[in-house]
């Protein structure tokens, strides 16, 4: 961020600011002249449509905690009063609900963007696990926001949650103790859980700029996963891309909005409008949407693994379950030095693009597993898909590392905009470069 | 610096000891510092008081059971029926995943009472089996919805997720028809 050689500004007050502390500098380099791939299609805008939730979810989220009540007595009435007396409360509250979804969306789009075009792949390595760290965090934040209004699903959710962490050998109930601050899930933990959700945000705040830092280190990305080799590859960001991600960003918002005025409630669960009862577990404890895929992965163990032919247990089901679900998330984080194949982006590789949808329906069919109760054709709809879910990232990259051929690439970016018989914007066949 | 260099040239020197030793009392000073920042999560002193209750049996019939809240936890008591008890005991020597009698879960001489956790020990939800219309599993005993665990009439985990019997607390017979539990 050193001002370098800097370009003198015309206006007298940014010339002076700048001069002292180049942030128009700075913001000029990585937003105004910064050399962006000219072939963005518009998965690449979901990363500035998660920016655009981050900040939403900060300034709901501040404005709900000036009327929100974190005791176990007053938690579910003052949601309540957020919803019926506060002046636009219930605006803010559904803004703020539904924005989770949506930044989950958003998220997960992104996810699947970097991995199909192999944007983790050197020299994007560490970009892309600040990501995944982005991802845990957010996860975090999000189950724990959910435990705020201290409903049914809040509170047994809690209560499912933490325990995961008792299946840790020997002191996991010290820990499930720690967490809890009592012997249950009580008031001492909705203390923490709002302290903790407050401070989150800004964490994930300071990761994304991390993330952000690193892309303008390494440069985009893009859809033919080659490497800008000069001008003509390139387009400015402004106004290029400011306008390609501000008419994303108002697609994407037009359609989150639509949820939360006219159907606020359909990403949600009803028995979270109950009051928590420590004493009543619901018949069907789910969590929301966006973590069932990992709770599948979670039910999907439902043996103990032992050595064979004795008595003796390594890792109960319990145990084994949540270390399932945990390394499904650390697979994505060392995915970067899984996949050594040379050719990034799926365009040019139609091993790995069938492989990915594979994944793709594999996650969906886990997140319907994830939503029904763990018996009957769900529970081995989940473990068949657990198995493909573990098998990609340990058995069909390393194969495909290995035998997948290595396609001829477009000389440049350029080159493949310019000539229609490459076509560079035929993202599932690409077939037709060779 | 110079001055500190071991002229014997073993590579160890007085400024390696000072370096090591410095950092040893910064590790332990650190972790004195977090330490009362990570031991304020644990329960209070008030919530540890909260550590007993006392139940009357008296109004509990024969076949019922009734749930009271013992450390913000849902306790079972139920007075079993003699066929129950049977059913418990003759599986003793079944295959059990967390292999305990009848006998070790219940008083002597109050085999009818059975008091235990009323908490799944597989994520901590609350089995189903107390009131009479509830489902109570292929066992008879209990059953949890939450992801298919299945207890008997001793409340022991027989099939499904959960690693553990329910946890019989620690309680005593104050008199016949009274309990304290904790």
């Amino acid at each position: 961020m050193g001002s370098g050689n800097r370009k003198k500004f015309d206006n007298p007050i940014v010339e002076w600011v700048d001069s002292r502390l180049p942030v128009f500098t700075l913001m000029n380099k990585e937003y105004g002249v910064f050399p962006t791939p000219k072939n963005f299609n518009y998965l690449w805008n979901f990363g500035a449509i998660a920016m655009v939730m981050l900040i939403t979810m900060i300034i709901t989220g501040i404005t709900l905690a000036m009327h929100y009540v974190p005791h176990v007595d007053h938690a579910f009435d003052s949601v309540e009063r957020i919803m019926r007396d506060v002046n636009y409360g219930w605006m803010i509250r559904y803004l703020h609900a539904n924005g989770a979804s949506f930044f989950f969306i958003a998220v997960y789009i992104h996810i699947f963007r970097g991995m199909y075009y192999g944007s983790y792949k050197q020299p994007r390595e560490l970009l892309w696990m600040l990501g995944v760290v982005i991802f845990l965090l957010l996860m975090a934040t999000a189950f724990i926001g959910y435990v705020l209004p201290w409903g049914q699903m809040s509170f047994w959710g809690a209560t499912v949650i933490t325990n995961l962490f008792s299946a840790i050998p020997f002191v996991g109930d010290s820990i499930v103790t720690l967490l809890w601050g009592g012997f249950s899930v009580d008031n001492p933990t909705l203390n923490r859980f709002f302290a903790l959700h407050y401070l989150l945000p800004f964490v994930i705040f300071a990761v994304v700029f991390l993330h952000v830092w690193a892309l303008h280190v390494a440069g985009s990305n893009n859809p033919l996963g080659i490497e800008p080799k000069g001008e003509q590859d390139t387009l400015p960001f402004n106004p290029y891309y400011t306008m390609k991600d501000t008419f994303g960003v108002l697609v994407f918002l037009i359609v989150y909005v639509a949820f939360a005025f006219f159907m606020p409630n359909d990403l949600g669960h009803p028995d979270n409008y109950i009051p928590a009862d420590p004493l009543v577990t619901p018949a069907h404890i789910v969590p929301e949407w966006y973590f069932l895929p990992f709770y599948a992965i979670l039910r999907a163990v439902t043996f103990d693994i032992g050595i064979p032919f004795t008595d003796i247990t390594i890792i109960t089901a319990k145990l084994g379950g949540v270390l399932a679900m945990f390394g499904s998330i650390a697979l994505l984080f060392v995915l970067p030095f899984l996949d050594k194949h040379p050719v990034r982006s799926a365009v040019f590789r139609p091993w790995f693009r069938i492989a990915l949808f594979a994944l793709v329906i594999a996650t969906f069919l886990l997140g319907m597993a994830g939503g029904k109760p763990a018996e009957g054709i769900w529970l081995y709809v989940s473990q068949f898909c657990s198995v493909y879910y573990f098998g990609f990232f340990l058995a069909i990259i390393p194969f495909l590392n290995k035998y997948e051929p290595v396609e001829k690439l477009p000389p440049s970016i350029n080159d493949a905009v310019l000539d229609k018989n490459i076509k560079a914007n035929a993202y599932f066949y690409a077939g037709k470069v060779k | 610096m110079s001055s500190t260099v071991d002229k014997k040239g073993k590579g160890e020197t007085r400024r390696d000891f000072l370096y090591l030793t410095a950092a040893a009392f910064g590790a332990v000073g650190a972790g004195s510092v977090a330490w009362p920042f990570i031991h304020q999560m644990n329960p209070a002193a008030d919530t540890l008081a909260l550590s007993t209750t006392e139940v009357d049996l008296a109004p509990i019939e024969e076949g019922q059971a009734i749930t009271v809240m013992w450390r913000g936890k849902p306790v079972f008591i139920r007075h079993r029926t003699a066929e129950e008890v049977e059913r418990a005991k003759s599986d003793d020597k079944a295959d059990l995943r967390d292999p305990e009698t009848d006998e070790q879960r219940t008083k002597p001489g109050h085999e009818k009472w059975l008091v235990m956790v009323g908490i799944c020990t597989h994520l901590g939800c609350v089995p189903l089996g107390q009131k009479s219309a509830d489902v109570k599993g292929e066992y008879d005993g209990w059953f949890c919805p939450c992801h298919g665990s299945h207890y008997d009439t001793s409340g022991r985990i027989r099939k499904g997720p959960a690693p553990k019997n329910m946890a019989v607390p620690e309680y005593t017979f104050l008199t016949d028809t009274t309990i304290k539990i904790g």
